[in-house]
């Protein structure tokens, strides 16, 4: 039983950990999260747009690559981006993890983000649309002033969800190589389990994780529950 | 100024409307009555586009609606459509329902924009309530917003799909209060209703359709009194 808690819930080798937890770890993968996320909302909302056009040329290509990144394993997509590209374009990314890992959580979260916006879209009445042609506004105005500011409001809580899903999986992002000061949680973790023999670092990791989703979680459900009492 | 020349609509091979023509003079207010399924707001949403007609002419103030390469949203703008939903902007507040249009298609500026959209909400009777979304007001109200906001637009006629449907009946009488001014004002109005007794005092005409066609038209205290044909006849003796 000592030997347990020796091995898993070593306070010293735990406070060794700090302040680089903090000031490394967390602030990159909380980084790397925002960063991704921006990028998968924006590159989402293109292409949820493009999957409700009218034009084949635009839904088309919108609809394979979100099947696509839908299809594929996150951690396949990492490891093409962040070492098949290199090795098969000969370059080099600047600033790992950040370049590779954000264009690749980008790239596969946008696929999903961009199902949660088209689904927003889609809530949004038929009438909405019709009252704002109806006043003269071209399509495209009336969705930028119109439809879309509704559904971004309907889509609040599944992209909260896919927000806190984004920042687990940042942690894949630890079989990448890394410049110095540029490591997320989990590769901060296991790389200080490697220096001191011990596992106690991993448990910190997973905490550090938990201060982070635990709050996230419970606004999910609140957010939940409150766009439920107030469909229309 | 409405001019609609052997008007057909199909829905996937289903022929909605099967040869509709109908002219509506300059401050003419037309009422058009009908049974549940015989085509009267897919002719008005025929007249402004929002449903692409299959054959026929549309010709609304001089503009061939319905012409090659027209310049569809422009041409909207000289028709104000209200619908039996209301149709609000949620994320709106009722002025920013009625100026939305105003500053990005007609691009008012927001200073005078604004005034228009005062003067419009005032007109319905809603000076006081600007500021409240749609959310916060009464469903007569929200149309009286919805009435406001294509108002703002100065269109030369307006269209009614069945506006009151949607009401309570005690908020049934604000908002044909509205339109019955609007009338005696000089607009242009097609009124697509099941409110018979608005029909008879303030339209000018009344057209009756069944099946996709005009059966009857008429002014209302013909059309109401004595109809000429028997499913007009047979309709009216169902819903008066
Ligand atoms: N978008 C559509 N697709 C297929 N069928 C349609 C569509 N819109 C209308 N219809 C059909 O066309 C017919 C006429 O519909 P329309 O809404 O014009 O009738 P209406 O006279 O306005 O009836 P109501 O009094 O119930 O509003 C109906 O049979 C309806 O089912
Ligand atoms: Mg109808």
């Amino acid at each position: 039983m000592h030997r347990l808690a020796e091995e898993f819930f070593n306070w010293s080798v735990i406070r060794e950990m700090f302040p680089g937890l903090l000031t490394e770890a967390v602030k990159n993968t909380v980084l790397l999260t925002v960063a991704s996320f921006i990028g998968g909302v924006a590159l989402g909302l293109l292409l949820a747009l493009m999957r409700i056009s009218r034009a084949k040329a635009l839904r088309w290509p919108a609809a394979v690559y979100i099947d696509l990144f839908r299809g594929l394993p996150l951690l396949l997509v990492i490891v093409f981006v962040g070492f098949g590209l290199p090795i098969g374009l000969g370059v080099q990314f600047p600033n790992e993890p950040f370049t590779p890992g954000v264009l690749a959580l980008s790239m596969v979260y946008s696929a999903y983000i961009a199902e949660s916006i088209r689904a927003g879209i889609e809530a949004v009445p038929r009438g909405q649309m019709e009252a704002a042609r109806s006043l003269g506004m071209p399509y495209r105005m009336a969705m930028r002033r119109v439809i879309v500011p509704q559904a971004l409001r309907i889509v609040v809580p599944p992209l909260t969800n896919e927000l806190l899903a984004l920042f687990k999986d940042t942690s894949l992002l630890a079989v990448l190589g890394t410049r110095a000061g540029g490591k997320e949680i989990t590769k901060y973790a296991r790389d200080f389990v490697n220096g001191v023999g011990n596992s106690s670092p991993l448990v910190a990791a997973g905490a550090a994780y938990l201060v982070i989703t635990l709050p996230m979680l419970r606004l999910v459900a609140w957010l939940d529950r409150r766009s439920k009492a107030g469909a229309r | 100024m409405i001019s609609v020349v052997g008007l057909r609509k199909s829905f996937s091979g289903v022929e909605v409307l099967r040869g509709i023509d109908l002219s509506v003079e300059a401050r003419e207010v037309v009422g058009v009555i009908g049974p549940s399924g015989s085509g009267k707001s897919t002719l008005l949403r025929c007249i402004n586009r929002l449903e692409e007609p299959t054959a026929g002419q549309v010709v609304v103030d001089g503009v061939e609606v319905t012409g090659p390469g027209v310049a569809i949203d422009k041409v909207r703008t000289t028709m104000g459509m209200v619908f039996q939903s209301f149709n609000l902007f949620p994320h709106k507040p009722a002025l920013g329902n009625v100026t939305l249009a105003l500053r990005r298609v007609l691009k008012v500026d927001s200073a005078e924009a604004d005034d228009r959209a005062r003067r419009m909400l005032e007109r319905v009777g809603l000076a006081a309530r600007a500021d409240a979304f749609p959310a916060q007001l009464s469903g007569g109200q929200q149309q009286r917003v919805a009435i406001a906001r294509a108002l703002a637009m100065e269109p030369k006629v307006m269209l009614f799909d069945e506006v009151t449907s949607a009401l309570d009946p005690e908020l049934v009488g604000e908002v044909l209060g509205v339109m019955r001014d609007l009338a005696e004002g000089g607009m242009t109005m097609v009124v697509v209703t099941h409110e018979m007794g608005f029909a008879r005092e303030v339209c000018d005409r009344v057209v009756f359709m069944d099946g996709g066609l005009i059966v009857e038209e008429g002014p209302p205290a013909e059309l109401f009194a004595a109809p000429k044909e028997e499913r007009t006849r047979s309709f009216l003796s169902k819903v008066l």
